[in-house]
């Protein structure tokens, strides 16, 4: 049954990247316990702007928690506290009467800050473009059973690819490492019989690439697989290393 | 106007064969002094810009979002049809062909309708080698399940998260033409407008939605694939920043809107619950293999879903629909869901619901089975309403989905304006005026993929194009009347909110112009529409400036887009005196209330000119000819 709360928001703003930000506080009165976390923040902004005042800017899309685009720390989680959860998935029943609620961008070298809570992810598809995909153009595929996978593979190639590509394990981890992202595309396409003969240089490239993207190293905090909405897993990371390690030693690209 | 199609002549299965062999083509070592625009990067944009640029184009391709691999396709759950017959059911592209026709209640084109069926294998084994994991049988086959408005099993799926999958496939092939530099990416720009020189389609003007900066870009064809318009309806599955802005400003420069009132009302989602709602959620069809729709049988019975025996339940579907069942059409279980509601068995706390029940599946196959197939829908299910589906029936209500209609195009997917090309949602080509389950993934993926590659070739090779840059004065005309429309915007500085004013008017055209219409309520509704956009431009309120990141200015452009657009709309349903699809016109129905079709007066495509502002749009009419099916009244009985 709805019922309805009253918070207290902190929220980051910042206008943009070269000029100082800081916490701004916000009453959210009357806020029902069925709202989304977004739905709460755009009744916030509806009071802002009839008040005269700036709304408070934040990425979201589709609001089903698939697209990625949505994220922001919340009271020091990232997408909050409920797990296997996107901010858009978030509803305000995990949350009670007269909290204080504290709402920060992701913060990492490698995202630059646009606004608010806005923050540039572009590095992503800069390590994707470097070698996240299957060389095969349009219309030169075999037909599509010719090359069984074995169910499991399938299924293990699918739990990769769930990733949504939101930077959440970077925005959780202490090293602001991307070793979760990369690792899911890495996995996926060398579990799969059709990413095996790119495998080496996948891995060698993506992982050059994101390394010099100012992303940190791993150093095993596993925050990446707690904090991750899709509940991606680390076995991910060792897979990846695995590629890694196959590609500079015994591989014939190096 | 006499519309031109363009259609292939020959037999039906012939067509696509011999118009590829007809077409000319670009010499390859031209392609390279040809650009082309393409704006979006869903399942259409994207695929046509890394096939575009496989070929050797140069390709300049935009999106609104931070990343191409954001695009609203990326929800699209239950799966994608293809005509392999890997069940040995009997399917074939003659069968995916015939569902697909009947199932739009014989309002599409057959030829493009015919090609899409023979693409769709195509695309399967396109996916797969791309590295999409599709779901797969113990032996390692590719695994398929049944959707609405077919007998047969022919959808592939990636758990329930298909669009996912396939998106991100997409997306590593545009990634790649990326990285190649075939493809120049333009992340967070807007279309502003559509710039013609000549009577060709030779440009674009951006907004770049983070400095607030207006572009300009030439080129010498422009592709849209900016997805669909349900977010007319404010409330709707589709993403917050689906909208029409691209395709409704490609209208007032010239091409023509097809069919704008075919909106495909979906019948399983959750409902609505608080007027603070900002979007609804979708639960796949693929959900109605499994589960069992049902009401109770008396009204007002307010009985917990668990307290209710079976022989007090009625299976509607079931028993109406026997040969299909669970599985009739969208607009089909749509009205029906609305029909028991408006008769007071409507369940949950507001009434309007019925039950979506797992129960006897679970029973049947156990937990796990149930879980592997739709694992993630009852999740996201169970993260929205606190209630567990293995335990409780969902509850789910029908909602605004998908829009048949869109901008006209001919047989090569041009607009009425030569050189615009439209593919995906966006175009009104395949569907027409029901889409089936899984059927927008195969033409998103057929029209990017498979069709625009040599259309366009087709085109480019055979008009001569003079040389155009952005010094061109339709560039800055173009930028400029949007510069002051922005500032105009800014200026009003009113009481209410940009998505207060786009609620109401979700709300008048659910009111009148969703599920079912009628000519009164359609009038009404022209009028208020005609008030609110005029209370709009006096007393809306938006923050911030032009010169930065300002997401209400963003949103304020697309409202003031779809509070005319919502006009034309309303103008094309009233048009229509017949009901077919989703369209049902309350004075023509059938006894069991179904869709009463008139196909000596209306088996045509209204396809929309405009006239200028505040001038009634003009109708031009492309009459449907069958020469392969027979027309009938669609059963599901």
């Amino acid at each position: 049954m709805t019922k309805t709360i009253n918070i207290t928001l902190k929220v980051w703003r910042q206008k943009s990247s070269d000029v100082k930000g800081g916490f701004e506080t916000y009453h959210a009165t009357n806020i029902s316990t069925d709202m989304s976390f977004l739905e709460m923040l755009d009744v916030v902004n509806e009071q802002l702007t009839l008040n005269g005042k700036d709304p408070i800017a934040f990425d979201h899309d589709c609001r089903e928690g698939i697209c990625g685009m949505c994220g922001t720390v919340v009271n020091g989680r990232a997408h909050g506290s409920e797990k296997g959860t996107t901010l858009c998935q978030l509803h305000m029943r995990h949350f009670s009467d007269q909290d204080t609620i504290v709402v920060e961008p992701w913060r990492s070298r490698a995202f630059k800050l646009i606004k608010d809570l806005v923050v540039d992810r572009s590095a992503f598809d800069k390590i994707i473009q470097a070698g996240g995909y299957v060389t095969v153009n349009t219309g030169a595929a075999p037909e599509a059973n010719t090359i069984p996978v074995p169910q499991e593979i399938a299924e293990k190639a699918m739990d990769a690819a769930a990733c949504i590509g939101c930077g959440a394990c970077v925005a959780s981890c202490p090293n602001a490492a991307a070793m979760l992202f990369v690792g899911a595309k890495i996995s996926q396409l060398a579990l799969l019989p059709q990413g095996k003969p790119e495998a080496a240089q996948r891995a060698w490239s993506m992982v050059r690439t994101m390394d010099a993207l100012n992303f940190g190293n791993c150093t095993n905090e596993r925050e990446c697989e707690a904090e991750c909405p899709k509940e991606i897993s680390i076995t991910n990371i060792a897979r990846m290393n695995r590629e890694f390690i196959k590609a500079g030693l015994i591989s014939a690209i190096k | 106007m006499t519309l031109n199609a363009n259609i292939p002549g020959g037999p039906l299965a012939e067509k696509w064969d011999r118009h590829r062999f007809e077409l000319k083509l670009v010499n390859p070592a031209n392609k390279k002094k040809f650009n082309i625009i393409v704006v979006g990067t869903g399942l259409a944009g994207g695929s046509a810009s890394a096939s575009l640029a496989e070929l050797g184009y140069r390709v300049k391709t935009f999106c609104i979002q931070d990343s191409p691999r954001r695009a609203h396709s990326i929800a699209a759950q239950g799966g994608i049809n293809a005509a392999k017959n890997y069940t040995n059911e009997g399917d074939s592209i003659q069968r995916l062909f015939y569902d697909t026709i009947k199932g739009g209640d014989f309002r599409a084109r057959e030829a493009n309708v015919y090609r899409l069926a023979q693409i769709s294998n195509n695309i399967i084994d396109q996916c797969v080698a791309q590295g999409v994991p599709f779901a797969r049988d113990y032996g390692g086959l590719l695994a398929n399940r049944s959707f609405g408005g077919s007998q047969v099993s022919r959808t592939f799926y990636a758990r329930g998260q298909t669009g996912q999958q396939l998106l991100l496939g997409v997306y590593s092939a545009l990634s790649r033409q990326i990285a190649a530099g075939n493809v120049k990416m333009f992340a967070r720009r807007e279309m502003l407008d559509l710039v013609v020189i000549n009577g060709r389609a030779r440009g674009i003007v951006v907004r770049n939605l983070i400095t607030g900066q207006i572009e300009h870009f030439a080129a010498d064809a422009v592709v849209l694939a900016t997805g669909g318009y349900a977010n007319v309806f404010s409330l709707s599955t589709n993403a917050m920043a689906s909208n029409v802005s691209s395709i409704y400003q490609a209208y007032k420069r010239g091409a023509f809107f097809a069919n704008p009132c075919f909106t495909q009302i979906h019948p399983t989602c959750i409902p609505v619950h608080g007027t603070y709602q900002s979007k609804l959620t979708l639960m796949s069809e693929s959900l109605r293999n499994d589960g069992r729709v049902w009401v109770p049988k008396t009204a007002g019975d307010k009985r917990p879903p668990g307290r209710i025996p079976e022989s007090e339940r009625d299976y509607y579907l079931e028993n109406k629909y026997p040969t299909f069942g669970n599985l009739v059409p969208r607009d089909v279980a749509s009205r029906n869901a609305k029909a028991q509601c408006d008769l007071g068995k409507g369940v949950g706390e507001t009434g309007l619901a019925v039950y979506l029940d797992f129960e006897d599946a679970i029973k049947k196959d156990g937990e796990a089975v149930i879980a592997q197939k739709y694992g993630n829908l009852f999740q996201m299910y169970a993260k929205i309403t606190a209630s567990n589906p293995y335990k409780e029936p969902m509850m789910i209500y029908p909602a605004v989905h998908y829009a048949m209609g869109g901008l006209w195009v001919d047989y090569n997917l041009m607009s009425t304006i030569p050189g615009l090309f439209v593919l995906g949602e966006a175009n009104f080509s395949d569907h027409g005026a029901n889409r089936l389950g899984a059927s927008a993934l195969m033409q998103g993926l057929a029209d990017g993929y498979f069709i625009i590659p040599y259309t366009i070739g087709g085109y480019l090779a055979g008009t001569a194009l003079s040389d155009v840059t952005t010094d061109h004065a339709a560039f800055e005309s173009a930028s400029t009347e949007f510069k002051d429309r922005i500032a105009r915007l800014l200026a009003v500085n009113g009481k209410r909110t940009v998505d207060d004013f786009h609620r109401q008017l979700g709300h008048i055209l659910w009111e009148y112009c969703g599920m079912s219409r009628n000519e009164a309520g359609l009038l009404k509704a022209q009028k208020l529409i005609q008030e609110l956009r005029a209370e709009f431009w006096q007393n809306v309120i938006v923050p911030g400036s032009d010169k930065d990141f300002n997401q209400s200015l963003e949103r304020a452009g697309r409202v003031a887009d779809f509070l005319e657009f919502a006009e034309l709309m309303v103008i094309d349903a009233h048009g229509r005196k017949e009901s077919c699809g989703c369209h049902l016109n309350e004075a023509y129905q059938t006894e069991d209330n179904e869709a009463l079709r008139d196909d000596k007066n209306y088996s045509y495509v209204a396809a929309w000119e405009f006239a200028g502002e505040d001038k009634a749009p003009q109708l031009n009419k492309e009459p449907l000819t069958f020469e392969n099916v027979a027309l009938t009244q669609r059963s599901y009985k």
